[in-house]
């Protein structure tokens, strides 16, 4: 959808922690420098020659307002710089990023995010960004919600319990060939199934691990980018679409927004041979799949998704990152990226990357 | 845009009753706050009276209570410094209002205490010197609580508040650029 | 290398919100015991009312009274009750859709759990009625639950 420009965007670096259940020993940035300085190292590019930093995080998970303005520290913005932050998972800070390069106003920028998810019970901190009139008051925690829209996939006879734990066991058996994985390899389907419920119809499979983790990554335009990398992953077009809050005003079998997104990222223009979608939930990406028209040619989250490893807000950033190491090292000429937000699948986020032909 | 009582007046058995126009929901999320690397190293010495401030390796400063990381180079700063109990005051109010589960007396002075050495300035209270002898350039030292009462549990607390050593007021020059 | 050190953070707030004229009556009826909904800008009725058409934007004002029952239209089942959730026995979340009402409304429902066997048990397409707290202050939880309703299912 979008004509090729000397403003086209590209990501030149990418660099995520070693997700795991507990990071007691870390502070908050004590667990992002590392990933800051690795991008900066990658591209040998220091912070004073980045134009714009963004970053994304939820300071529910730390239970402490304003936390995010301390990881900022990582990044040393001495002299100022112009700086952002959304409330958000990185994915949203990485549109924001490309927004202000698309415009002019920077040729490069580092968007970084994490999730320190241990410090609280995340699936009932979840339940804060719930309408606190009608949801928030009955404390319907993320497994819930998503339990809620696996029974509508299931009634509607698009899926079984086995295909979830399909799902589950071949993301978790992608995760072993990504260090970077918390949950690499899987038992068994049938041994997956023998286990108790979580909320039905879900299962502990079916769910993503509690993770603390964080990502970074840098962005560039044109010639800027293809100095800073020999292949650069293009961001060919990146859209996002939100839907109703209200989980009973919509059809959850389906995702309108992601397929709208999609079709403004130019996603359906060509064939895609590889999607990170970030799917904490394994319906969900039964869900993904078919809203994004993903046959069996395309090679669904290599990395594992969210399924392997899920720092709540660097999960989505980490799938557009991953979508574009594979471009970089040659193994995807074409990538989806998929970043979701909100109950249910409520808000998602497409990014199309490509390698130069 | 019609109130609540509009929208209900034609509802039957609603019209007329005394609409809801606030709720009140409490809400409450239980964490385990882990301070990380450098804050358990600075809480932790601070059960054996030390004061320590990390370094960073690129622009030298010394930073209490240290984070891990310079905000100005965006680098690790591990290396350690033992600090003297000894800063100047860079600024203070006077506080006449006790937060709420606050256990202080009120009025308090609050100041900015730049120890000798370190390149920011710690939160403490001033005490033993009456209010108003407060000033901008005051020397002054630490004071510990009670170790006993601490049961060494690693926590601020440990210090009680700092007092003017009653030497003569810190050369501005050594404090102005840390304000 | 220091022990990790940890300490309890309770971070707690009794919320107090203004409810602007749609949801303070919504709320109000809730007090009384009268679920309404609210007419969309395409007839559809919506329970829970919203503030604004979905679709199109438009200010919604026609409020609709609808009765206490209504049908599941997705439930899952939960067998582990977290804190500060409605029942503290094992419930079902359920999405209800009020008779009367085209969307549905997210609550619990205190029902046995699913069983082909049993007409009552939870399942999408049951029968339901409200029970209504004893104490009500004009909140969602003036809805305790729902419960089976003592009718002929639907189909």
């Amino acid at each position: 959808m979008t004509t090729p420009t000397e403003r086209d965007v590209a990501v030149v670096a990418f660099a995520q922690t070693a997700h795991r259940r507990s990071t007691d020993q870390l502070s908050e940035v004590e667990l992002v420098l590392p990933v800051l300085q690795d991008v900066l190292k990658q591209t040998g590019l220091t912070t004073e020659q980045i134009g714009f930093t963004c970053s994304g995080s939820s300071d529910y998970l730390a239970g402490r307002a304003f936390s995010f303005t301390m990881t900022l520290d990582g990044v040393g913005a001495w002299p100022p710089i112009s700086e952002s932050h959304v409330e958000m998972d990185g994915a949203w800070a990485l549109y924001e990023a490309w927004v202000k390069l698309r415009t002019g106003q920077a040729d490069t920028a580092l968007v970084y995010s994490y999730g320190k998810s241990s410090p609280g019970s995340v699936r009932d901190v979840l339940t804060r960004q719930l309408d606190p009139y009608t949801l928030a008051p009955l404390w319907p925690d993320a497994i819930a919600l998503a339990a809620l829209q696996a029974q509508t996939l299931i009634d509607a006879g698009q899926a079984d319990e086995r295909a979830l734990a399909d799902t589950a066991v071949r993301s978790r058996r992608a995760a072993r060939d990504n260090p970077h994985a918390q949950l690499r390899g899987s038992a068994d389907a049938d041994d997956l199934l023998a286990l108790p419920y979580e909320v039905q119809p879900l299962r502990r499979h079916d769910c993503p691990p509690v993770s603390d983790g964080a990502a970074a990554v840098i962005l560039a335009v044109g010639d800027a980018a293809r100095a800073l990398h020999p292949r650069p992953a293009w961001i060919r077009g990146i859209d996002h679409r939100i839907e109703a809050h209200q989980p009973g005003s919509r059809d959850l079998t389906g995702s309108p927004s992601t397929r709208l997104a999609a079709v403004h990222a130019g996603a359906f223009d060509a064939r895609v041979d590889t999607a990170e979608l970030h799917a904490p939930f394994t319906a969900q990406e039964l869900i993904l799949r078919r809203a994004l028209d993903l046959g069996d040619a395309v090679v669904v989250n290599p990395s594992g998704g969210a399924l392997a490893a899920n720092p709540v807000m660097a999960a989505g950033l980490i799938r557009i990152g991953e979508a574009a190491a594979r471009i970089h090292r040659g193994e995807s000429r074409r990538a989806l990226a998929h970043a979701t937000s909100g109950p249910c699948l409520q808000q998602n986020l497409i990014a199309v990357l490509e390698g130069e032909k | 845009m019609k109130t609540a009582a509009e929208l209900l007046a034609d509802i039957p058995g609603l019209a007329g009753v005394e609409p809801v126009t606030r709720v009140t929901i409490p809400a409450r999320l239980d964490y385990t706050y882990t301070p990380g690397g450098a804050q358990s190293r600075f809480l932790t010495a601070l059960t054996g009276q030390r004061l320590i401030g990390e370094r960073c390796p690129e622009c030298t400063r010394v930073y209490i209570p240290p984070r891990g990381v310079c905000p100005t180079c965006g680098r690790a700063t591990t290396e350690q410094i033992d600090l003297p109990e000894v800063g100047t005051v860079t600024t203070f109010c006077i506080v006449n209002i006790a937060a709420k589960g606050l256990n202080i007396e009120v009025p308090y002075c609050y100041a900015y205490v730049l120890l000798d050495g370190a390149h920011v300035s710690l939160h403490a209270r001033i005490g033993g010197v009456p209010h108003d002898q407060v000033h901008v350039g005051q020397r002054v030292r630490v004071v510990w609580n009670d170790r006993s009462r601490l049961q060494d549990k690693p926590s601020l607390a440990a210090i009680s508040h700092f007092t003017p050593t009653g030497d003569p007021d810190a050369d501005p020059e050594t404090y102005r650029r840390w304000m | 290398m220091p022990e990790v050190l940890s300490a309890p953070l309770i971070v707690e707030f009794p919320f107090t919100r203004s409810t602007g004229p749609v949801i303070g009556a919504f709320l109000t009826g809730l007090r009384e015991r009268v679920v309404l909904g609210i007419r969309g800008s395409d007839g559809r009725v919506l329970c829970p009312p919203a503030e604004y058409d979905p679709v199109d934007a438009a200010e919604l004002s026609e409020l609709v009274r609808l009765p206490d029952t209504g049908t599941v239209t997705a439930w899952a089942w939960n067998p582990h009750p977290r804190p500060h959730q409605p029942l503290a026995t094992p419930f079902a979340w359920a999405l209800v859709r009020l008779d009367g009402a085209d969307t549905a409304l997210l609550h619990v429902l205190d029902a046995p759990p699913p069983d082909p066997d049993d007409p009552r048990a939870t399942r999408t397409g049951l029968r339901v009625r409200i029970r209504w707290a004893e104490e009500r202050s004009g909140a969602i939880t003036d809805i305790a639950c729902f419960e089976p309703a003592a009718e002929e299912p639907q189909p």
